[in-house]
C-alpha cells in the first residue's frame, strides 16, 4: 500500500511539473507544451475564471503547482513594481507584493513597467522590470534579494521601455539589460543577488529574452542582439560560440528538441548545434518567414512563425521548407504556442484563435473574444491557457 | 513564577532588539553593484522573529537606505504583516510617522503606501494634510482629491477656486495640466512657461559635425576653455553664438526651427541661471535626441540614445547644486542619421526645481 501511494505521489509530482511553466515562453522556451488544452476554450467555462489585477502589464504569467505568479506596475509613473500569485484553481489572489522603482520608468504608451515575464526554477521567483529592478522571491512571496541595476549604472534604460524577460539557469539569474547608452547582461547568484559575471553588449536597444539551450544535461544560454547571437556558458558568462549575421532586437530565438536554434535572422536562421553544444553549423535560413513582434515557436519538428501581415506560417525546423500557410485575424503582437496539436494565439483586439495542426489543411477551429487588449503571451497550464491585459487575468477552459 | 515570567519577556524583548537592529544595520549597508546583499539576505531570515512592533524603527530606517535599501526594508514589513494579526498593525505610529516631516519623503510615503494597505480608512484621513506636503507623490494624492472635487462640482465658480487650488499646489505637470486646461475651458487663460519656471532664452551655437553619432564623444570648443570665443570651426563653416527664445507652451525649443532640418550635427545652448543662495536643486530635462549637461563647468550627466520615444517635460531628473549668484549651464543637443519622420525632432526644454519639484525662482540681476 506504501508502496503504491509513493508511486501514485511520484506520478502526480511528475505531473505537475510538467504542467509548471517557468518563463517566457514556457519551461522549454520555444512557446511548447505537451499539455492537453481544450479546443473550445470558454471565457465562461466550468473551469474558468477572470480576475481583476491591481496594476498594468504585458508580461506573461507563469505557472508552478497550482500556482500563477505575474507582475504588474501601478502609479501615475508605474513606479510601483507589483508581484503577484494567485491561485490556478479558482482565482483567488494569494498574495502581492509591492515594491518602488529605483530606475527610469518611461515607457512608449504601449508597453509598461511590467513587460518583462517572471522566471522561476520552482524554489525562487525572479522578477525584472523595466526599471532595471530585480527581485527574488520564494514562492510564498517573501524577499530574497534585489537588485537596482539602473542604481548601479544610471545610463541602463531605454526611453521606449525595456522588456527582456530573466532566464534562471544552473543557480544564475541572467539578465539582459541592452540598449543605446550603457548595454550589460548580468549573471546573479540565485541564492542572494550579487553580480557573478557582467558582460559588455552591443550598445543598441534590445528587447530580445535570453533563451536557454540545453541538451542531455549540458546547458548554454543565447543572448541575442542586432549583431547576431552569443551563446555563453551561464556560471561564468564566457562565450562558447558567436554567430555575426545580425538578428532581430524585438522577436526571440526558439530552442528546438533536436539541438537546433531558430534565430530570426534574415527571416529565420537555423543553427544545428553539436551534442557538447560547443559548436554550430548554419543549416538553413529563409528570408520569407520573417517573424513580426511575435516570437516563433516549434513543436515536434516543426516552426511556427507569424509575420507582420498576421500570417502564420509553419515550417520543417529541420530544413525550414515551408508547409503551409494560414492567415488570421490581427494585428498580433504576442508569440502563439502550441500544445498536443494546436495552436492558440491572441490578437492585439484579444482575439484567441485556435488552429487545428492536426487537419490536412490548418484552419482556425474556435475563436474566444475576450475584449480587451492583448499584448502578452499566453502561458499553459492543466486544461487551459493563462492570458492577461492590462487589468485582468484570465484562466480559459472548457 | 511572575519574576520568572518577568525575566523571560524580558530577554525576548533583549533578543528581538538585537535582531531588529542588525537588519536595519544590515539594509541600510546595502549599496550599488549588489555591495551587502550577502548580509541582507541573512538579515531577512531573520526578519521571520520580528513582530509589527518592530514596523516602525524599519520606517525610520528608511531614512538612512538608499532606494535599494527602501525595497529591501518593504520586503521585511511584507513579511511581518504577511506572518501576523492585522490587529497587531502599530496603526497609530505609522500614522504619526507620516505626519512627522522630519522623516524622508520617501520614507513617508512607503509608511502611507503600508497604512492604506492594512488600514485604508485611516489613511485617508491624511490625504487633505497632504496638499502643500514636501514630497510630491503625497502632495498628488490631495491635488487628485481637489480636482476630483472641481470636475464634479455644479457650480462653476466653485471650480474654479478647486481648479485653482489645485494649480496653485499641484507639482507634478500632468496635474498642472489638467487644472490649467480645465481653467482655460472656463475661460481663464494660465501661462504655463511662468508657472513651471521653463528658461526659454539661450544662447545657442551649431551645427558641429556628428557623423556616425561621433560628435556626442568629442569635446568641441564650447566644452573647453574656448567657450567664450566669438568663432568657431563648425560643420561647414565658421559659427557664432546666436540667441534664440521659444514661445511654445511648455517652452519646447526646437533647434531645427533655427538651423533648418539638418542630420548629424551637435548644437550647444548656453544660459545663466542666478540663484538668490547656494541650494540643492533638480535640473529637468526633456530631450528625445542624445545630450549632456554641465552647471558651473561641471558634467552632471550625459545621455547617448536618440528618438526612443517623445521629449517630454521633466523627462529627466538630474540633481545639482547652484551656487549664489550666476550660474552657468551648458546644454549639448546631438542629432542623429535617422531619416524616418519621427526622427526629424531636435529640441528640448528645461527647467530648475526644488527636489519637490517647486520651481527655483531666479533673483533679478538688475
Amino acid at each position: 500500500m506504501k508502496i503504491i501511494c509513493n508511486l501514485l505521489f511520484i506520478s502526480l509530482s511528475l505531473l505537475s511539473a510538467q504542467a509548471d511553466w517557468l518563463s517566457f515562453r514556457g519551461s522549454a522556451g520555444n512557446g511548447s507544451s505537451d499539455l492537453s488544452i481544450p479546443v473550445k476554450l470558454k471565457i465562461k467555462g466550468e473551469k474558468s475564471w477572470a480576475q481583476d489585477i491591481p496594476g498594468r502589464g504585458l508580461s506573461s504569467p507563469i505557472v508552478i503547482g497550482d500556482t500563477v505568479y505575474l507582475s504588474a506596475s501601478s502609479g501615475p509613473y508605474q513606479e510601483n513594481l507589483l508581484i503577484l500569485a494567485y491561485s490556478s484553481t479558482d482565482g483567488l489572489q494569494q498574495w502581492q507584493r509591492t515594491f518602488k522603482a529605483t530606475g527610469r520608468t518611461v515607457c512608449h504608451k504601449k508597453t509598461c513597467v511590467a513587460a518583462s515575464t517572471l522566471a522561476s526554477n520552482r524554489k525562487v521567483i525572479i522578477a525584472q522590470f523595466s526599471s532595471n529592478d530585480i527581485f527574488c522571491l520564494d514562492l510564498a512571496g517573501n524577499l530574497k534579494w534585489t537588485r537596482g541595476l539602473t542604481f548601479d549604472h544610471p545610463n541602463i534604460a531605454n526611453g521606449l521601455g525595456m522588456s527582456s524577460s530573466p532566464v534562471v539557469v544552473n543557480g544564475v539569474a541572467i539578465a539582459q539589460v541592452e540598449n543605446d547608452a550603457d548595454s550589460f547582461t548580468f549573471g546573479l547568484d540565485v541564492t542572494n543577488g550579487t553580480t557573478i559575471w557582467k558582460k559588455q553588449r552591443p550598445k543598441s536597444a534590445n528587447w530580445t529574452s535570453p533563451v536557454v539551450m540545453a541538451k542531455k544535461g549540458q546547458a548554454l544560454v543565447g543572448l541575442q542582439s542586432k549583431e547576431g547571437m552569443t551563446a555563453i556558458e551561464p556560471k561564468t558568462g564566457e562565450t562558447v560560440w558567436d554567430y555575426q549575421e545580425g538578428a532581430s532586437t524585438i522577436p526571440s530565438s526558439a530552442w528546438a528538441e533536436q539541438g537546433i536554434i531558430l534565430i530570426p535572422s534574415n527571416g529565420i536562421t537555423a543553427l544545428q548545434l553539436d551534442d557538447k553544444l560547443q559548436n554550430f553549423r548554419q543549416i538553413w535560413e529563409d528570408n520569407k518567414l520573417k517573424p513580426g513582434t511575435g516570437s516563433p515557436s516549434c513543436h515536434r519538428g516543426s516552426l511556427y512563425v507569424i509575420n507582420n501581415a498576421n500570417v502564420l506560417s509553419c515550417a520543417s525546423v529541420k530544413t525550414g521548407e515551408i508547409k503551409w500557410r494560414l492567415r488570421l485575424k490581427g494585428p498580433i503582437s504576442s508569440s502563439p504556442l502550441i500544445a498536443k496539436g494546436y495552436l492558440y494565439v491572441f490578437s492585439e483586439n484579444g482575439l484567441g484563435q485556435v488552429v487545428n495542426l492536426h487537419a490536412e489543411k490548418p484552419e482556425v477551429v474556435h475563436t474566444v473574444d475576450l475584449d480587451a487588449t492583448i499584448l502578452c503571451s499566453p502561458a499553459i497550464t492543466q486544461n487551459a491557457i493563462l492570458v492577461r491585459s492590462d487589468n485582468k487575468l484570465w484562466k480559459l477552459s472548457n | 513564577m511572575k519574576v520568572h515570567f518577568f525575566f523571560f519577556t524580558l530577554i525576548v524583548s533583549q533578543v528581538l532588539a538585537d535582531y531588529e537592529k542588525k537588519i536595519i544595520k544590515a539594509f541600510t549597508q546595502v549599496s550599488a553593484h549588489g555591495e551587502g546583499n550577502i548580509k541582507a539576505v541573512e538579515a531577512m531570515d531573520w526578519a521571520d522573529q520580528l513582530r509589527p512592533n518592530s514596523i516602525p524603527s524599519l520606517l525610520h530606517a528608511m531614512n538612512q537606505a538608499n532606494p535599494v535599501g527602501d525595497n529591501w526594508i518593504r520586503g521585511a514589513i511584507a513579511k511581518i504583516i504577511h506572518a501576523t494579526d492585522t490587529l497587531s498593525f502599530p496603526r497609530d505610529q505609522v500614522k504619526a510617522f507620516i505626519e512627522d516631516k522630519k522623516n524622508q519623503g520617501s520614507s513617508r510615503r512607503a509608511a502611507f503606501e503600508i497604512l492604506h494597505r492594512s488600514r485604508p480608512a485611516s489613511a485617508k484621513t491624511l490625504l487633505s494634510s497632504f496638499l502643500t506636503d514636501p514630497e510630491p507623490s503625497l502632495r498628488r494624492e490631495a491635488i487628485d482629491v481637489i480636482l476630483e472635487d472641481a470636475e464634479n462640482s455644479p457650480l462653476k465658480k466653485q471650480a474654479i477656486l478647486l481648479f485653482q487650488k489645485a494649480l496653485k499646489n499641484a507639482r507634478d505637470v500632468d496635474q498642472i495640466q489638467e487644472a490649467s486646461d480645465a481653467l482655460k475651458s472656463r475661460g481663464q487663460e494660465i501661462n504655463l512657461v511662468t508657472l513651471l519656471g521653463f528658461k526659454t532664452k539661450w544662447d545657442i551655437l551649431g551645427p558641429f559635425d556628428n557623423t556616425e553619432r561621433k560628435g556626442f564623444n568629442k569635446s568641441y570648443e564650447p566644452e573647453s576653455e574656448a567657450r567664450h570665443n566669438n568663432s568657431y570651426q563648425g560643420k561647414k563653416s565658421q559659427i557664432q553664438w546666436s540667441s534664440f527664445s521659444s514661445s511654445d507652451r511648455l517652452g519646447l525649443l526646437d533647434l531645427n526651427k533655427h538651423y533648418g532640418e539638418l542630420k548629424e550635427v551637435v548644437a550647444y545652448a548656453k544660459t545663466s541661471f542666478y540663484s538668490a543662495k547656494h541650494q540643492k536643486v533638480q535640473f529637468r530635462l526633456g530631450s528625445k535626441n542624445a545630450w549632456k549637461i554641465w552647471v558651473n563647468q561641471e558634467l552632471l550627466f550625459a545621455r547617448d540614445e536618440y528618438h526612443r520615444g517623445g521629449t517630454r517635460v521633466d523627462q529627466f531628473l538630474i540633481d545639482g547644486e547652484l551656487q549664489k549668484g550666476e550660474n552657468q549651464i551648458l546644454l549639448k543637443i546631438c542629432q542623429n542619421e535617422q531619416t524616418q519622420p519621427w526622427t526629424k525632432n531636435w529640441e528640448f526644454c528645461f527647467r530648475v526645481t526644488d527636489s519637490s519639484g517647486q520651481v527655483i525662482e531666479e533673483v533679478s540681476t538688475n
